[in-house]
């Protein structure tokens, strides 16, 4: 049984424009995550995007009414919680500057204030609600990349580990080179496609090399670009956002194995 | 080939052929990882590293926002001491100032002592298109013209070459220029340097006057300072009758006791040692020792255009260590050579466009050969941002760029933000991903792409996308609760 750490705690939820469209299952996991932990999840449906991919191609104006959107819908809650390190990094160390290039400072100091309350997932769990066991079983070997966004722009340092590392039936494994970019970088995947997949087919011979079943990371762009990759080698290795890993329980194991699940080791809000 | 980068193509452009190379993708990666384990361990000896980098980009931002008033103090200073002092707003006036000293010489050859300032204005061919030789000293250097290469590298210039490449440079190209190596040379790294060294030695002893560059330039005792490995420079600085120095505006420190913390920061940022083993310092002219005539020309060539931009502008911290280079993951699969200019890497991608402005299309290319990792910032001694400069410098560009006639990109993200600036407008696009979901539900991947999709596809599949976003499953399960 593991206690309601969360309860009380009013945390809106942003899904990420390319979850929502693209992943639903990572926002669906850190619903069930926050959830089980007793967290009231509230996910503003005039949420879209945190203007990112527009900030880093150079397009700041037209990311502009983004960052505006972002704190107009966020600024009222104890919390936000967003499943990518990157787009944390983007609201955290962009939203403010973004605003001031265009001469709003009166939107910069409001972007800054609104963004001393988001946190990556990880961060939440560990730093706002103190916890490190959030009651998951994933009995699979697992490997585990550290995103340059979530590693060098938040700072997440292990906290994700630490949050594998209490996994029940976990093989954790450590990736070799592992604080490497994959070569994803957003818009520079396209613009400079040949030396993106020349890093990532690095990263994707340092992910077979450790015999992992899984890859987990805090970014499904990431995710996206080394998976893909491993797909187009046949590697039979999956990928999977850390917060589908901390949401599966022994129930869900029990079921894809066609057994009966135990329900009572389950904790729900 | 020539040794100067004009006329390369954008960036985009020259990666996949440096990639192809794999050869010299072996040995950069080989060269990077060595030097940037080499770096951590020397950096992480030290405690205090983090207060050092803090010391260190004060005292420059200190300098750049009082530079006119320190480079007056640095010409006076100088000028007490022997100096002349010489002003050069661009490449083609350094290049002129510094063509007549020598030729006041009467000599038609110069010895160098590595210097990314006569690289960065091409002082070697300028020189040479009035007979004057320029012979390079500093070992990578010389590799690099022996094989009339560019450098790709700001500490190394050679960096792209192994001992075997090193080796048949050698034996073809010394004996046209010098003295020629043995014939039976192998390609033993101690067998290379004492080739290089009989080489040289032929050259400092007949050399009337030298060309160099400096690290650092103090304002209050006019003392230059180079940092070196090989003791080449030394033999530059002290053997000649003349020495010229050709320094950037940004090199100047107020005081001497300011060097204390660039001491520390930069051999280990630069090759991992704890100290350099040769560091040069000269004031002017001393009486019967040294070079008699000193002439040090202050360089501008865009370094007060990268001034007058209050966020780019800390790119002038730079202390060239090349640290970011080392640990930058598109320079060591794409080498130097592929960024267009003598300053590659990291460091290059933010200097050359506010140096030489965003109107040609390198210039342009350039902030964008990232995927800002963030891995320069994290070792840039003096705490460069280099990925929000990065950043900043695509804005540029773009914004430069809007008005005329809309590229596709242009059309693209400004649909696109019109998409996501109403949550609305959002919803609707999304059902177009929900009916693609449905449609191909069967299969879990995507495979080839046409178009500019195949950009992506060509090498990596795409997840399908799914039957219902999360949008659509929150409203349906939570009852649209928000
Ligand atoms: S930008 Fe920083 S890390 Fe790169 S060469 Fe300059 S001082 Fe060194």
């Amino acid at each position: 049984m593991i206690s309601l750490p969360g309860h009380g705690l009013r945390v809106a939820l942003f899904a990420t424009c390319f979850n929502d469209a693209m992943w639903p299952e990572t926002p669906k996991a850190v619903v069930t995550v926050l959830e089980r932990l007793g967290v009231t999840v509230e996910f503003p449906l005039q949420q879209t995007c945190c203007g990112q991919m527009f900030t880093n191609t150079g397009y700041a104006r037209e990311a502009l009414p983004l960052v505006e959107r972002f704190a107009d819908v966020f600024d009222d809650y104890d919390a936000v919680v967003a499943p990518s390190g990157s787009c944390v990094g983007s609201v955290r160390h962009q939203h403010a500057g973004v605003a001031r290039g265009c001469g709003r400072t009166d939107l910069a100091d409001r972007a800054t204030t609104t963004a001393a309350n988001v946190y990556e997932l990880s961060e939440l769990l560990v730093d706002v609600l103190g916890v490190t066991d959030v009651g998951a079983t994933f009995p699979h070997r697992v490997t585990y990349h550290p995103t340059c966004h979530s590693m060098r722009m938040l700072r997440v340092a292990d906290k994700p580990l630490q949050l594998l590392q209490n996994v029940r039936g976990i093989d954790l494994v450590d990736l070799p080179a592992a604080e490497e970019c994959c070569g994803f970088g957003g818009t520079f995947a396209m613009k400079n496609a040949d030396t993106s997949v020349a890093m990532g087919a690095d990263k994707a011979h340092h992910v077979r090399e450790t015999q992992a079943e899984v890859l987990v990371a805090g970014d499904n762009s990431c995710l996206a670009h080394i998976g893909g990759l491993l797909n187009r080698q046949r590697a039979g290795v999956r990928v999977m956002h850390l917060a589908e890993v901390l949401a599966s329980t022994e129930r869900d194991f029990a079921a894809e194995n066609d057994l009966r699940a135990p329900t009572d080791t389950e904790v729900t809000a | 080939m020539s040794g100067t980068f004009l006329g390369m193509p954008k960036f985009q452009a020259a990666a996949p052929e440096a990639l192809a190379n794999s050869q010299q993708r072996r040995n950069l990666q080989h060269a990077t990882h060595t030097i940037r384990d080499k770096r951590a361990r020397v950096v992480e000896e030290l405690d205090d590293w983090e207060e050092l980098r803090q010391a260190g980009a004060a005292i420059k931002d200190n300098v750049l926002s009082h530079l006119d008033t320190y480079l007056v103090q640095l010409e006076e200073s100088l000028t007490r001491a022997g100096a002349t002092v010489h002003w050069a707003s661009d490449a083609d006036e350094a290049n002129r100032i510094i063509t007549s000293l020598v030729q006041e010489t009467g000599t038609d050859e110069v010895v160098k002592v590595k210097s990314m300032a006569t690289q960065e204005i091409g002082l070697n061919e300028a020189l040479e298109e009035t007979g004057i030789a320029a012979w390079e000293t500093d070992l990578a250097e010389l590799i690099v013209q022996l094989g009339h290469d560019k450098p790709s590298h700001i500490l190394v210039p050679a960096i792209h070459r192994n001992r075997a490449e090193i080796r048949e440079i050698f034996l073809s190209e010394m004996g046209q220029v010098g003295t020629p190596p043995p014939g039976d040379l192998s390609a033993d790294p101690r067998d290379l340097a004492e080739a290089a060294r009989v080489h040289l030695r032929e050259k400092f002893l007949r050399a009337k006057v030298a060309v160099s560059g400096a690290n650092f330039a103090v304002a209050e005792t006019g003392t230059l300072v180079v940092v070196e490995s090989e003791g080449n420079g030394r033999m530059c600085l002290t053997l000649p009758e003349t020495l010229i120095s050709v320094v950037g505006i940004e090199k100047v420190l107020p005081r001497l006791e300011d060097l204390e913390v660039f001491m520390q920061l930069l051999p280990r940022s630069s090759t991992g040692e704890r100290m350099n083993p040769y560091t040069s310092t000269w004031t002017g002219i001393t009486p019967g020792d040294g070079p008699q005539q000193v002439h040090v020309v202050l360089l501008d060539n865009g370094r007060t255009d990268a001034l007058a931009d209050s966020v780019g502008r800390q790119a002038l911290r730079c202390i060239r260590c090349s640290a970011c280079l080392n640990v930058c993951p598109v320079y060591e699969r794409v080498g130097g050579h592929a960024y267009g200019s003598v300053y590659p890497g990291p460091i290059g991608a933010i200097l050359n466009p506010q140096l030489r402005g965003t109107t040609s299309e390198v210039d342009q290319s350039l902030p964008y050969a990232s995927s800002l990792c963030g891995a320069c910032g994290d070792v840039c001694p003096v705490g460069i941002e280099i990925p929000e400069l990065l950043v900043h410098l695509r804005t540029r560009v773009v914004d430069e760029q809007r008005g005329g006639m809309p590229s596709g990109e242009q059309i693209a993200m400004k649909g696109a933000a019109w998409m996501f600036s109403d949550h609305r407008r959002w919803e609707m696009a999304q059902k177009g991903t929900e009916l693609g979901g449905r449609a191909m539900k069967k299969k879990d991947t995507i495979g080839r792409l046409p178009g500019p999709l195949s950009a992506w596809s060509d090498a990596r599949d795409s997840p399908t996308p799914p039957t219902e976003t999360f949008r659509s499953w929150w409203k349906r399960e939570k009852g649209g609760q928000s």
